[in-house]
């Protein structure tokens, strides 16, 4: 039998190699790799999610200025669908066939068996017909969530705006959030995004192969339900905010209020805005496109990204740092001639008023003073003359107003305007430079630039007497009313409280004495203290600039507004401010002035277009949403202004000019 | 027959192998109730006979009484009646044939009434063993021949073709395992090399070009013609050998064209991956795969698997009920079920060579043989290395027609071996 016998150990080999193949095999597929048992779950397993609603946002007397409303989206399952009548659904959700291929596609390529979103957002009238007749449309069902509705239609660009997440924001949120979800994208609703959103419910379902449900995983006990986002009070007033807006209705510029002794801001006007309400809804992408196009940037966050020069409203920052430097006193006079002449460098004074002390230097606003303030200052005894170390001390001085870097407003797109150290000036001018290259600093001028937002925190800090609270928007987060820690610091800017009483007085002046440079301005019964600008614009007209705050004694708002291209401050900035101080601190204006405000109202200030290489199709909106009689003036070339100048007091305009550059 | 001669059948029965097989009946209840979709309190029972569960509780008990009777049989009979087995089971396949229910494309049922239907391709297997050994048995072929050759692969070859016709490949394929006992009786090795060979041919034909494998069997075959260019025999052979391998390249692809059904194609075209198609055909092997795999090292527990529960795979109970297994018992129990199959095989063909007589021995190859086929078929498909041919996992998979054939196969054996002291 020889060698048949030993075939018996060639089937039993044969019968052991087939065994352990298919051991490796399994042991492969069942314990070194993870990927089928990650299938199996996404087999069964389905995530159905509810929606919370969006946290609500109030004003500081928690009226709505954002609120919810319902809207429905129509789903589909597509596996469920069978034949219907899509022209009739066509009709009813207002679509055509082309787009009902489109969206069927879309919803059939994401998945078969799950409900992917067929048409966004349908109105209630559009919900209520289709309601009556979905039964007939199987596979269609109706999901409710809803979006942002803004009763008064304002603060645009304080609270941002909400939109459909993009593929880079689910990537960044590390699966967060999903396709549909929305996302705050500027303003308010994005800084806060996490404490609006809310949570959403999950309900975890497991399906069978036939895509019939079997009941809920692990018997729920991972399941959520929806958590409603925090209610959020801001620092917004209503009422100024919405008289801010009519007042720089068809201007260009920024109103920035802060409650000095907190840092809440009051009022956030950003000019031209537009209606929050486009922002929302079917058309949201058309509208922001349109937006996108405008002239004078609707979009842009004028009070945080606005660059401008802060002119003769820098001026109090000259005397409170002289002072405290001890380099001049209240008394201290300087000899103005009209000009500031050093070495080749004239810096002109609108008028020639002899020896000048601090008071009136500020209520005049005399370029002389602040430039022999600032001489004065970069020549001191114990930097041995070293202008540059003077400079660099000098500039650290000014940062600690909060110029020269962002605030750190809780709105993402802050800015941080323009303030260059010795470093910059040593390579731009190969070192020969001294206090008379920069003078120009002196009177806000030159290379520097302030936002509306950090020329209003100045006078925070001026109305504080010495130290401002980082301006914020929000008061209070939910029901506990947290606030972040860093909104009740205080920030010091190095200048002795006991200062502060002459450039005050000078402010006082400025506004309330005959010759002050916004006397015109001044409200009966408050004191308020401020100081113009006008400030030069290369692009074009003068912008006018008015930075104050009220009552003079325990301040309760500090304020700048800017108005692009209207020229002098005491013109359209002071007045628009004292209106908006008046209507905060007494809650209406004086019947005397409400004229004046109506007139403010209708005025039109826009930069002519630059060149029209397309003509703008879009509706362009005003701060308050009417795009009407702004379309007029946009086709109109010429910047016009109104010339029915009412019986404003005094309307002997001191202008200050200076050309402090060769 | 006396009850003292009883007693000393039964004394000589190897407990072991029965003990296997109840074991692995038991593995298939507890997962063919697993497999059950839903399993609501109304109709929890473990004894709902009118479940897949139930009824198969009834096919193992049946099973176990028919098996004890076989044990009761002379040992004489089978050998003295194979030729009228075998008669009955050909004509029970040309029955059904002609009278047969289509089931899943296969005409392979005959109904029994009463919900019962049998399958007579799984009777054939034990009928062809029996009249090959006893062939085989009958005058000691070395099968040096060709006519003995020819006339044991007429044994095989009639229910094999008869099978084809229904058509299904996947039990006539099983007939390939008479490829075995045949072997150990003195086919040459070569027959075996040759399958292989074709085997390995017919997969490389899918997956390299011609122009590839046409130049390296030619390599192949000149290298082995140049070392034996003195021996004139052997050159000449692998000459031929070398032709007739790249003809039959040639012929694959024709009859892979023509001869098989699209569906077979599509198969065949899955498992060597060229083809990628998670709804389709590849469905059942992708769910099972998945089920599988999911069931990790330990297993998702008994009942906790959510492939089973939610009916992801596709003829769970009877075909895929290894993935059942993969899926609630892991590693571990793939490893015991694979085991115990291991063990039992070859336990078989140990016992198969202690017998004294040939018709014994050859039956005893026959068993493990096809146990074996099945085994490595069915586990196959379910992990997704063997392509989809619907054949049972013996002794687990639901199915009476299926059990009890698996049952006489193996306790004709078990009789035979009882007996192996007496002369056949």
């Amino acid at each position: 039998m020889d060698n048949l016998f030993n075939r018996k150990y060639i089937v039993q080999g044969l019968f052991i190699v087939v065994s352990l193949i298919l051991l490796g095999t399994l042991f492969y597929i069942q314990v070194f790799s993870d990927k089928y048992f990650l299938s199996a779950e996404s087999n069964v397993l389905r995530k159905l999610y509810t929606f919370p609603a969006r946290g609500v946002i109030l004003d500081r007397h928690e009226k709505i200025l954002v609120q919810n409303e319902p809207v429905y989206d129509l789903m589909v399952i597509p596996n469920d669908v069978k034949e219907f009548d899509t022209l009739e659904l066509c009709k009813i959700i207002d679509i055509d066939t082309v787009k009902f291929r489109k969206n069927f596609k879309k919803a059939l390529n994401q998945s078969r068996y799950q409900p992917s979103i067929f048409e966004k957002q349908l109105s209630v009238s559009i919900y209520q017909s289709l309601s009556e007749k979905l039964y007939r449309f199987p596979g269609f069902f109706v999901q409710s969530r809803t979006i942002r509705q803004y009763p008064d239609s304002i603060a645009s660009h304080f609270l941002g705006y909400i939109k459909e997440v993009s593929p880079t924001d689910i990537e960044r949120s590390e699966g967060y959030y999903r396709p549909g979800d929305y996302i705050g994208k500027s303003g308010v609703e994005k800084s806060y995004e996490t404490a609006l959103r809310g949570e959403r419910g999950v309900v975890n379902m497991l399906y069978d192969a036939h895509n019939v449900p079997k009941g809920s995983y692990a018997e729920g006990k991972f399941d959520t339900s929806a958590v409603s986002g925090e209610q959020l009070i801001s620092s917004l007033d209503i009422r100024i905010q919405k008289l801010g807006e009519e007042l720089l209705k068809n201007k260009v510029g920024s109103i920035v209020a802060i409650e000095p002794a907190t840092g809440e801001v009051l009022a956030f006007v950003s000019s031209p805005g537009y209606d929050p309400n486009l922002m929302v809804g079917r058309q949201q992408g058309n509208n922001y496109m349109d937006l996108l196009k405008s002239p004078n940037r609707a979009l842009n966050i004028r009070p945080i990204q606005g660059y401008y020069s802060p002119g003769s409203s820098f001026k109090p920052l000259d005397a409170l740092i002289g002072l405290q430097e001890g380099v001049i006193d209240e008394n201290t006079t300087f000899n103005c001639p009209g000009y500031f002449k050093v070495g080749n460098h004239t810096t002109k004074c609108e008028h020639v008023d002899g020896d000048i002390a601090l008071r009136k230097g500020l209520a005049r606003s005399c370029n002389t003073y602040a430039c022999y303030v600032f001489q004065k200052l970069l020549t001191q005894k114990k930097f041995n003359r070293n202008q540059k170390v003077a400079y660099d001390y000098w500039q650290k001085k000014v940062k600690l107003w909060g110029l020269g870097d962002t605030l750190g407003i809780d709105l993402p797109g802050e800015r941080r305007g323009r303030l260059y150290d010795a470093a910059y000036y040593s390579k731009k001018y190969s070192k020969y430079w001294g206090y008379s290259t920069v003078i120009s600093l002196a009177i806000g001028q030159g290379e520097m630039d302030a936002t509306p937002l950090q020329m209003a925190n100045i006078m925070a800090a001026i109305a504080n007497k010495g130290y401002y609270i980082k301006p914020h928007l929000v008061k209070s987060i939910g029901k506990n009313h947290v606030i972040k820690k860093e909104f009740v610091k205080k920030n010091y800017v190095g200048v002795d409280a006991r200062h502060f009483g002459p450039v005050i007085d000078g402010m006082q002046d400025a506004v309330n004495a005959p010759w002050g440079t916004a006397v015109a301005s001044r409200i009966d019964g408050i004191i308020m203290c401020g100081k113009t600008g006008t400030v030069q614009n290369p692009r074009g007209k003068n912008h006018s600039v008015f930075i104050g705050f009220a009552p003079r004694d325990n301040p309760k708002i500090a304020i700048a507004v800017i108005v692009e291209n209207a020229g002098f401050g005491g013109t359209y900035a002071a007045p628009i401010a004292s209106y908006i101080t008046e209507k905060y601190l007494k809650d209406s204006i004086a019947p005397n002035r409400r004229d004046r405000v109506e007139w403010m109202k209708r005025q039109i200030i826009l930069p002519a277009p630059p060149k029209p290489k397309v003509k703008p199709k879009a509706a362009i909106l005003d701060s308050a949403g009417k795009a009407d009689s702004l379309k007029k003036s946009i086709n109109s070339a010429e910047p016009k202004k109104t010339t029915d100048l009412p019986n404003i007091k005094n309307p002997t305009l001191i202008k200050n000019e200076h050309s402090a550059k060769q | 027959m006396s009850t003292q001669q009883s007693n000393r059948f039964f004394f000589n029965v190897d407990w072991i192998t029965i003990l296997i097989y109840i074991a692995l009946c038991t593995v298939g209840y507890v997962n063919i109730y697993a497999s059950v979709p839903s399993h609501s309190s109304a109709d929890s029972s473990m004894f709902n006979f009118g479940s897949n569960y139930g009824k198969q509780l009834i096919y193992v008990i049946a099973g176990l009484v028919l098996g004890f009777s076989i044990l009761l049989l002379d040992a004489k009979f089978f050998s003295v009646f194979s030729p009228i087995v075998y008669g009955v089971t050909v004509l029970l396949l040309i029955i059904v044939l002609i009278v047969g229910r289509n089931v899943g494309g296969n005409q392979a049922w005959i109904s029994l009434g009463g919900g019962f239907r049998l399958q007579p391709s799984e009777f054939a297997k034990f009928g062809t063993a029996l009249l090959l050994a006893r062939y085989i048995s009958s005058f000691s072929p070395k099968f040096r021949d060709l006519k003995s050759i020819a006339f044991a692969a007429l044994i095989m070859g009639i229910p094999l073709i008869l099978i084809m016709l229904q058509p299904d490949a996947g039990s006539a394929l099983v007939f390939l395992a008479f490829m075995f006992p045949m072997y150990r009786e003195g086919l040459s090795g070569y027959f075996l090399l040759i399958f292989l060979g074709m085997i390995v041919l017919f997969v490389a034909d899918f997956l390299v070009p011609l122009q590839i494998l046409i130049p390296i069997i030619l390599a192949i075959g000149g290298i082995f013609v140049y070392q034996n260019k003195r021996k004139q025999k052997v050159m000449f052979s692998a000459i031929i050998v070398t032709i007739v391998a790249i003809a039959y390249l040639f012929v694959v692809r024709i009859a892979y064209e023509k001869v098989l059904k699209p569906h077979q194609r599509t198969r065949i075209e899955l498992i060597l991956g060229l083809k990628i198609d998670p709804k389709g055909v590849g469905y059942n092997v992708i769910q099972s795969k998945i089920a599988i795999g999911s069931g990790q090292l330990t297993g998702r527990g008994f009942l906790q698997g959510t492939q089973t529960k939610y009916g992801y795979v596709p003829a769970q109970s009877t075909d895929f009920i290894f993935s059942t297994i993969g899926e609630e018992w892991g590693f571990v129990g793939c490893f015991v079920v694979i085991g115990l199959y291991l063990f039992l095989l070859l336990r078989l063909i140990n016992l198969a060579e202690r017998q004294r007589s040939t018709f014994s021995r050859v039956y005893g190859y026959c068993v493990a043989s096809i146990l074996f086929f099945h085994v490595f078929i069915n586990i196959g498909m379910a992990i997704g290395i063997v392509p989809v041919i619907g054949i049972p996992l013996p002794f687990i998979s639901y199915g009476g027609s299926s059990l009890w054939s698996f049952t006489i196969l193996l306790f004709i054996f078990l009789k035979l071996d009882s007996n192996r002291m007496g002369f056949i």
